[in-house]
């Protein structure tokens, strides 16, 4: 048996466990049919690990679902399938390609993949019937997350709308929804980038490799390092060259940028972060670069 | 503040990292009374703010003219509200020191006041309320202690800003104060303190202030760090309402049956006695589980798993209390509460109504009265509340609750109420009585 502290005081930690394990559980006893939408970073690989302790000894009582771009990294996807075998969860992958085939989404060129993500992803949920979809986002993200509550509703288009959200008082979720609408729900909201590395640390858990600090032939694009890779051609003018890196981020290997980094262990990472001055998508995200608001624009047409 | 001590070891700083406690506070302050300011000040000086955050919040300050950066744009919010300039909604923030993680439920000055702030208080340790020193405790500043106090947010902390712009008087100091302690007797506030500051220069809010010799307090920052919040937590009453039953239907588990909760209230053990509510049948604690741990003991707020030695009926929306101390299963609850939502609350209104895991129908048996959070008078002659307006009143709901009042127990004191059709939560209350 574990003791507990003799003082009766939880560690913040612990204390963000607790409420998140309370958000997952309560999910699942009043939805109908959540499923947690996977990304393979961090963040989800965490959520992964909070569901599994919500419902152990029981299976996590809901599918996991992903959004193949085309363009994922390979140490990511290699993380998603040891996570989905030892845990025994149901895996369902929603495709990119697919969806540009089926004519669900227009890929124009210029739109990223990303972008092409959303319609994807809302198709997905749409052909499911997911009533109820987890998300890693974190309210220390981004400003336009700052108020995003732990459920968020969204309507039958998917959309996001700041002033049909619910007010969430004490720890009472509303999970009320009409037919068609569903709820996108923020297990993590109150983590930040530090917490979810320490919990990561704490717990031993396994993330994609590309997180640690590894050689890489890498060229510069828009002020960002970006990986040399088929999907993603040199123009010209650009060159690679192998440099010690690092991935804050995961995402569409062609947008995502990389760090250089020595830091090839959780608690370099963390040393490192704890004196970084710049947030993990201003220096990792191509797509939310282009405006302050980029974030939030997605946000509305249901990315998050 | 947020650099660890030097020369400390991987396992050392890992260590500190968990043991580093939580307090969750509230801010409320009218508008210009320079909560932004402060709160941009607090995630400055913890060195929560990236190095872009910083340029971009210098670019726009430095493109509207200003001769400082503009610390209030940190904390701005969705673009609809930038371009109006007002905060419209809760903000939640976060920040750490070396000994504790802070979340800052930021609760905007004026559209939709009450609502915002009942809200951004219902989870908050402490109430961070902003005075212009200028002014004065103006009805604002009374709103928001009332409501804290309403909400039972334990500590209260009166922050006198703008101190530079009176000269760090003193005079002006003690004046706010004693009138505020006058107020507050009326109040059900525990803890208070009143600290001069000045969220603009940063006076008295991480470092004391060298402008204020005769103020002898804590800064804010080391108030914060220091509150003592541990005891504000019912560690008696043993209150587990059954969130979810854990049967994993597997060879390797086959008969395991755990009820996954969230502690409310008490420390539960195993082989302590227990009744299960409303049924009232009697077991005994068979073992209380994290994850792949047993623990040897359960308090609030951990999330854990119970098992019972015997094979008693137990669901979702059930309350595991202690046999000699246990809520009465309850219908009619009388309740202060707060109304959210432009249609008003009347009498004979029926409306949904989630209970810790627990969810009814309840029926408005009467409003007996609103009150004037300004004023605390009440008005008697209305039968109605409206948007932002808060009062009693008493429900009859469909199945019993498993409830204590509001001013014991936080979590199973409380309900929200839900409008059927819509679906949108369009109240707050928090339960004085119930039978
Ligand atoms: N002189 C002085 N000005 C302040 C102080 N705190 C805030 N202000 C100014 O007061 C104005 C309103 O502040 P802001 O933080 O936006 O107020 P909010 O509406 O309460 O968020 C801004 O112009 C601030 O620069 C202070 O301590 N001293």
């Amino acid at each position: 048996m574990t003791e507990t502290h003799a003082d009766y005081q939880l560690s913040q930690l612990d204390q963000l466990e607790a409420e998140s394990i309370h958000i997952f559980r309560e999910v699942a006893a009043e939805f109908e049919k959540p499923v947690l939408m996977f990304s393979g970073g961090k963040d989800s690989i965490v959520m992964l690990r909070l569901a599994e302790k919500a419902f152990y000894p029981a299976k996590i009582p809901f599918p996991v679902l992903q959004v193949d771009t085309g363009y994922d990294f390979p140490e990511v996807i290699a993380c998603r399938d040891k996570w989905v075998s030892r845990l025994g969860v149901r895996l369902i992958v929603a495709s990119v390609e697919q969806a540009i085939a089926d004519g669900i989404v227009v890929d124009d060129g210029k739109t990223s993949r990303n972008r092409l993500q959303i319609g994807t992803l809302l198709n997905a949920l749409e052909e499911g019937s997911f009533t109820a979809a987890f998300g890693g986002g974190r309210r220390d993200e981004e400003k336009a997350r700052a108020k995003e509550r732990v459920y968020s509703h969204r309507d039958e288009f998917g959309q996001w709308d700041p002033k049909m959200q619910r007010p969430e008082l004490w720890s009472l979720y509303n999970g009320r929804i009409h037919e068609g609408e569903h709820m996108r729900i923020f297990p993590i909201s109150n983590w930040t980038e530090l917490d979810i590395w320490h919990y990561i640390g704490r717990e031993g858990i396994e993330i994609p490799a590309i997180y640690f600090s590894h050689q890489r032939r890498v060229f510069q694009r828009d002020g960002m390092l970006l990986t040399e890779s088929d999907f993603n051609p040199l123009r010209t003018g650009e060159s690679a060259e192998e440099r010690t890196v690092r991935f804050r981020t995961v995402g569409d290997l062609t947008l995502t940028g990389c760090v250089e980094s020595e830091a090839d262990t959780i608690d370099k990472i963390i040393d490192e972060i704890a004196i970084a001055r710049v947030t993990e998508r201003g220096a990792t995200r191509g797509d939310d670069r282009f405006s302050e608001a980029a974030m939030e624009d997605r946000k509305k047409e249901g990315y998050f | 503040m947020s650099d660890s001590p030097t020369g400390l070891t991987q396992a050392q700083k890992a260590e500190q990292v968990r043991s580093m406690d939580l307090l969750r506070f509230a801010t409320a302050g009218s508008v210009d009374d320079g909560k932004s300011t402060l709160i941009g000040r607090l995630l400055l000086d913890s060195k929560s703010i990236f190095e872009d955050q910083l340029e971009a919040v210098e670019a726009t300050s430095q493109s509207k003219g200003y001769d400082y950066t503009d610390l209030a744009l940190l904390t701005d919010g969705l673009r609809s509200e930038r371009e109006q300039g007002i905060t419209i909604d809760v903000a939640y923030r976060y920040f750490a020191t070396p000994t504790r993680k802070f979340i800052i439920a930021d609760t905007p000055g004026h559209v939709q006041y009450t609502r915002n702030m009942v809200t951004g208080a219902s989870t908050a340790d402490l109430g961070l309320v902003l005075v212009d020193a200028r002014q004065g405790l103006t009805e604002q500043s009374r709103r928001h202690a009332v409501i804290l106090s309403l909400l039972r947010v334990p500590h209260l902390v009166l922050a006198v800003n703008k101190m530079d712009l009176v000269d760090f008087s003193q005079e002006i100091y003690e004046k706010i104060h004693a009138e505020f302690t006058q107020f507050a007797t009326k109040l059900n506030i525990p803890d208070l303190e009143v600290i001069p500051i000045s969220a603009l220069q940063g006076d008295n809010v991480v470092t004391r202030s060298e402008k204020m010799p005769w103020y002898s307090g804590p800064t804010l920052m080391h108030h914060l760090e220091h509150v003592h919040v541990a005891s504000d937590r019912d560690l008696v009453d043993v209150r587990f309402p059954v969130q979810y039953v854990v049967r994993p239907k597997s060879d390797e588990h086959h008969d395991y049956r755990g009820y996954g909760g969230m502690v409310a209230g008490g420390v539960l053990k195993p082989g302590d006695e227990v009744v299960v509510l409303p049924s009232g049948m009697t077991s005994k604690i068979a073992g209380i589980d994290l994850f792949d741990q047993e623990v040897s003991e359960a308090f609030p707020p951990m999330s854990v798993t119970v098992r019972l030695e015997d094979d008693v009926d137990v669901s979702r929306g059930d309350m595991i209390a202690r046999p000699a101390n246990a809520p009465k299963p309850s219908q009619d609850i009388d309740a202060m509460v707060c109304w959210m939502t432009n249609e008003p609350l009347r009498p004979r209104q029926k409306l949904a109504i989630k209970h810790t895991t627990r969810s009814a129908r309840a029926l408005v048996k009467d409003i007996q009265y609103r009150l004037d959070v300004n004023t605390l008078h009440r008005d008697q002659d209305t039968k109605e509340l409206g948007l932002n307006e808060i009062g009693r009143v008493q429900l009859r709901t469909t199945v019993p609750l498993l409830c204590d009042p509001y001013s014991k127990n936080r979590a199973t004191g409380s309900f929200i109420l839900i409008d059927e059709a819509t679906g949108v939560t369009v109240g707050g209350g928090m339960i004085n009585s119930a039978s």
